[in-house]
């Protein structure tokens, strides 16, 4: 056992957690935050992506050991308040759902997308980063649009504050 | 997984040390093999060392003709470093090849190297590039690292410290990605290097992990030209054959790829 001290959506937590503890369940089992999903558990499907110090990165395939001291964002930490952050907006307002159990990963990710590429996003950049999330309902159609819809209002808001 | 000890290193040398301590002890670093591979209970080390929050290994440096890659550097670093792209465009673009984004963001160059999978992108470039894979102990070079199937010529807690690379007059990688796990079913770098020495390494190919591939090298030594390897033949004798290609689908995408390496080289 270890005692492993993180930042997680701003909180500073401090957890006692086997060594052998994957990031996904330190969240997950210790701190109730259920939004990340584990779905494959091979680091193909991207129902666990989170961001670590401002990255997306698996967190089936981290140890929760080497996230300490790290700063983590998960998808409960998107939203201010009752106000859906513009990509959780945006898969909303297109339809970027189904069953929902790939969107708290799509959405971490699409955030990272974002940031990356900022207004020169285009569809087939979208499509081509989206490819270690794995969807099987939507066919990705309205995700994609829901990314670049985003992209937009993620601009805007920037330029705003 | 079973149960293991994590260890953060402090330092390259407090890495060693931790390591020797252990009875079965691992390195880990981007840990996106060495993770699954706990999971599947696959690998049981009694210790894993993590190499990645050392800042001694991260880092590129670029001075006169030698790209330098320190050993914990990501791939995502890799493909977006200004200084690489410039020095040898075919490395940057191999970076932005390998895994997702999610997994170019953990994994790392050493991790790759020392791990040797035989369908791993870095092997193919350090080896055709004539690169320099130094430890905490020495420098081994590129033609004596690989010593078949996941085997390296390090020695057990030897660490991966950097990769120099010469800069080569032209360089290209092209590769056929697998489409669910994204690693090479067949890629191949080609190199001119300054001194007009031809140098070509094929991965995802060989039974025995990354190779050098003589004919397309005596070809374009010839004339460096994807044309040029229109009447080569490659052997697929020793090559791999599994559900996602025969030996000779391979033996086919060796020449394939190396033509579309060498058109897109620069």
């Amino acid at each position: 056992m270890s005692t492993v001290k993180l930042t997680v959506n701003g909180r500073a937590v401090s957890v006692d957690v086997e060594d052998r503890t994957l990031l996904v369940h330190l969240l997950r089992e210790n701190l109730n935050l259920t939004g990340t999903h584990v779905g494959c558990d091979t680091s193909q499907c991207g129902a666990c992506v989170v961001h670590v110090d401002g990255r997306a990165v698996k967190s089936c395939t981290m140890l929760a050991g080497q996230a300490a001291g790290s700063n983590v964002t998960t998808i409960e930490g998107l939203a201010k308040g009752d106000e859906l952050h513009p990509m959780q907006a945006a898969f909303r307002d297109n339809h970027g759902l189904q069953c929902g159990y790939c969107t708290p990963g799509m959405i971490m990710s699409a955030v990272d997308i974002v940031h990356r590429h900022g207004g020169k996003l285009d569809e087939e950049t979208v499509r081509h980063e989206l490819e270690g999330n794995i969807c099987r309902c939507t066919g990705y159609h309205n995700i994609v649009k829901a990314v670049l819809d985003a992209a937009g209002r993620m601009q805007v808001s920037q330029a705003a504050e | 997984m079973y149960e293991t000890n994590y260890h953060r290193a402090s330092s390259v040398a407090d890495a060693a040390a931790t390591f020797a301590k252990g009875s079965e002890s691992k390195f880990l670093a981007g840990g996106q093999t060495l993770l699954p591979v706990m999971k599947q209970r696959l690998a049981s080390p009694s210790d894993v060392v993590d190499l990645s929050k050392l800042q001694e290994l991260i880092g590129i440096d670029v001075s006169g003709d030698t790209v330098t890659i320190k050993a914990a550097t990501a791939h995502y670093d890799v493909s977006q470093s200004d200084a690489v792209r410039k020095a040898i465009p075919a490395l940057a673009h191999l970076a932005s090849m390998i895994g997702d984004p999610a997994v170019r963001y953990r994994g790392t160059i050493g991790g790759s190297l020392a791990n040797n999978d035989p369908a791993a992108d870095y092997p193919a470039a350090v080896l055709a590039l004539g690169a320099t894979v130094k430890t905490n102990k020495r420098s081994i070079s590129a033609d004596d690292f690989f010593k078949g199937l996941f085997t390296t010529a390090l020695e057990d807690g030897e660490i991966i410290t950097a990769v120099s690379f010469p800069v080569p007059a032209k360089a290209g990688y092209a590769k056929m990605r697998h489409p669910a796990s994204r690693f090479a079913l067949t890629g191949v770098f080609v190199a001119q290097t300054k001194s007009g020495d031809i140098r070509v390494a094929a991965t995802g190919a060989s039974q025995s992990g990354v190779m050098r591939v003589p004919a397309i090298e005596q070809a374009l030594k010839a004339n460096w030209s994807a044309g040029a390897l229109d009447n080569v033949t490659i052997s697929a004798s020793g090559l791999l054959a599994d559900i996602h290609g025969t030996a000779d689908y391979r033996a086919n995408l060796v020449k394939v790829m190396g033509q579309r390496a060498v058109a897109g080289a620069g």
